[in-house]
């Protein structure tokens, strides 16, 4: 038997950190181990109780004044001392910009290797664990495992999903770790204005790409969002290049998985596809019958959106009043 | 710098859905053009020398060629077959190796990850190896009094960070538009120097790379299954087709809940 045991999760992103241990409890339960939660910080108290009551059967916690804010070699030196003295076999780390660059970080200090942004994990019986990852610029999924453990792997926000609160027991553990002083020096920190209502977890999207050519029209997918309770999202160039928008939906962008996807005026190039992929139902409305969208959706009308779009607003206003 | 596969030409074995990636053309990785084009930058207003460095399986010369035309001193290549299947790891401690040989440097500029793999981790790694500071995803960079202050874009914040050079920073696309360079540099690049290494001299002895020594595995790489239902739906008129498609996204369940 490897000495190397048990399944890990951290992210210093709470909500992140509760949908890692969904998918933790998972493979720990199919390889009857135990489920692990980090929590580093000041005054965590309750963070660790949560993540006892999200399915860790054990948690421990660093509680150190000096982690009350996330510092990259602070909290590497953390996880680096508790990896290398409980030896877990699998560590999840939520995937956000510094979370894996943090875990790169924690995978060279182990001479391990890591897979980021998973967008799947699976214990399979040939080859242990795997996971799939978007490579090539959404062209393809790669499937890697691991030959060195602690098997690390990063996890983007919104891929599972977060497991149910249950009042669970579980251990919940203070240990200390000597924390190494900032290599970098924080100048200045501001809150970015997030939208309330996060596109990520949005049931219906009416997406908008280059097919809007003024500005005004835009309200034209506004107006359907109104009706279907939608957001409205759209391509890269609109966000980036006509500024309508801040942010965009892609490969490089937000990836989404509503029920369904109305992309209006959109190309549908992969870099776009890759962030869409996970819809349930996707509708193309482009007078392009042969767009690549039309490769992606289930539902095509070709057509003009200044004509179409209008003409679904209203049948849907119909239907869903009745 | 990397030479990566363009990822916008790539085919897809119909048979297998395996992808083809042996014929597809070879371009830098954008990202580490914006980073060359930031350490351009610095030079034009500080002085100094920007050599770029590229660990490669296959020929690159051609490709980083741009590299030198956009304006790079010298470049150096670590051309090795072995390479082809390697991990972020080795990538990491070859390039750490190679900047050990350089010399000495204020600053380790990388593209926060590749176009065609994407891992995003051989930054990290290589500044934990060569053990200097690190500013990641820098949308904005600056150099002064011998200490680089980098503003990054994070999820749910805007940060500037600071850190005394020597210093590695990974850029975003964001950062800057690359250069593009003009016919009389294409013709002095073809001047420029370009030094290549092997790994041997790097201190990396063929069972180093060997893939039982590496610690991860690529299993498969394919394109994604598509499976969708491709219905067009068409009226007589607008308002018909509309008509349509509402009640077969009623019927799917997915509005109206
Ligand atoms: C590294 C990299 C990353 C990228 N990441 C992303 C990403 O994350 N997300 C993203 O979206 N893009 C991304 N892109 C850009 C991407 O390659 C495309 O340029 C972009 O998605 C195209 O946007 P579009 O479909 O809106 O525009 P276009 O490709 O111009 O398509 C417009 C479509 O609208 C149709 N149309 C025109 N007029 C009408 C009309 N009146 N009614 C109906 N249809 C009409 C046209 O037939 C066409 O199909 C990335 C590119 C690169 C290189």
């Amino acid at each position: 038997m490897s000495e190397y045991e048990g399944v890990w999760v951290f992210s210093e992103n709470q909500p992140l950190m509760l949908e890692l241990l969904g998918k933790g409890r998972e493979i720990a339960d199919k390889l009857q181990t135990e489920l692990t939660a980090i929590v580093l910080g000041s005054g965590v108290k309750e963070k660790a109780e949560e993540a006892v009551n999200y399915g860790a059967d054990k948690v421990y916690v660093v509680d150190d004044p000096k982690l009350e804010t996330f510092q990259a070699e602070r909290y590497l030196s953390a996880l680096a001392s508790l990896t290398s003295q409980y030896k877990p076999e699998t560590f999840l780390i939520g995937s956000t910009k510094d979370g894996k660059a943090l875990a790169a970080r924690l995978a060279t200090r182990l001479n391990t290797g890591c897979v980021t942004d998973c967008l799947q994990i699976e214990v399979t019986s040939e080859k242990g664990l795997t996971a799939r990852k978007i490579v090539y610029g959404g062209n393809a999924i790669a499937t890697i495992t691991w030959r060195t453990k602690p098997q690390i792997a990063t996890v983007p926000p919104r891929t599972f999903e977060k497991p149910e609160f249950k009042e669970r027991k579980g251990q919940i553990i203070q240990v200390e770790a000597e924390l190494e002083e900032p290599q970098t020096e924080k100048v200045e920190v501001k809150p970015l204005e997030v939208s309330q209502v996060k596109i990520e977890e949005a049931d219906v999207i009416v997406s908008c790409g280059r097919g809007f050519e003024k500005k005004e029209d835009l309200a034209l997918a506004e107006e359907l969002a109104k009706v279907l309770n939608a957001q409205v999202g759209c391509s890269r160039p609109l966000a980036e290049d006509r500024k309508w928008f801040s942010e965009w939906i892609g490969l490089s962008g937000h990836k989404v998985k509503p029920s369904l996807y109305i992309a209006c005026g959109i190309s549908g190039v992969i870099q776009h596809v890759a962030g869409i992929r996970d819809s349930k139902i996707i509708v193309a409305i482009n007078t392009d019958e042969n767009a690549p969208i039309v490769e992606m959706a289930d539902y095509i009308i070709v057509g003009d959106i200044h004509e179409m779009i209008p003409a679904i607003t209203e049948a849907f206003k119909k239907h869903l009043s009745a | 710098m990397k030479q990566a596969v363009d990822v916008t030409q790539l085919k897809v074995d119909p048979q297998t859905s395996r992808l083809i990636t042996a014929e597809a053309p070879r371009k830098i990785s954008d990202f580490d053009k914006n980073a060359l084009e930031e350490a351009l930058k610095i030079r034009e207003s500080l002085g100094g020398e920007v050599v770029t460095v590229t660990a490669t399986a296959e020929e690159a010369k051609t490709t980083i060629r741009e590299a030198l035309a956009m304006g790079a001193d010298k470049a150096y290549i670590i051309k090795d077959p072995a390479i082809a299947k390697i991990d972020t790891l080795t990538t990491a401690r070859i390039l750490a190796e190679a900047v050990k040989k350089l010399g000495e440097f204020d600053l380790v500029l990388c593209g926060e990850a590749s176009i065609d793999s994407f891992s995003g981790q051989v930054a990290s790694r290589l500044a934990e190896i060569l053990n200097i500071p690190q500013l990641t995803s820098a949308e904005k960079m600056t150099v002064e009094n011998g200490e680089v202050k980098v503003e990054r874009a994070l999820e749910d914040r805007y940060e500037t960070v600071k850190a005394k050079m020597p210093a590695l920073v990974s850029v975003t696309r964001g950062i800057n538009q690359p250069r593009i360079p003009s016919l009389m540099a294409i013709m002095k690049a073809s001047k420029k120097e370009i030094v290549e290494w092997n790994l041997q001299e790097l201190g990396f002895t063929p069972e180093k790379l060997d893939a039982s020594n590496m610690t991860v595995e690529v299993l498969d790489v394919s394109a994604p299954k598509v499976e969708r239902k491709k219905i067009f739906v068409k009226g007589e008129t607008a308002a018909e087709t509309a008509e349509k498609l509402v009640e077969a996204l009623l019927q799917e369940g997915v509005v109206g809940r």
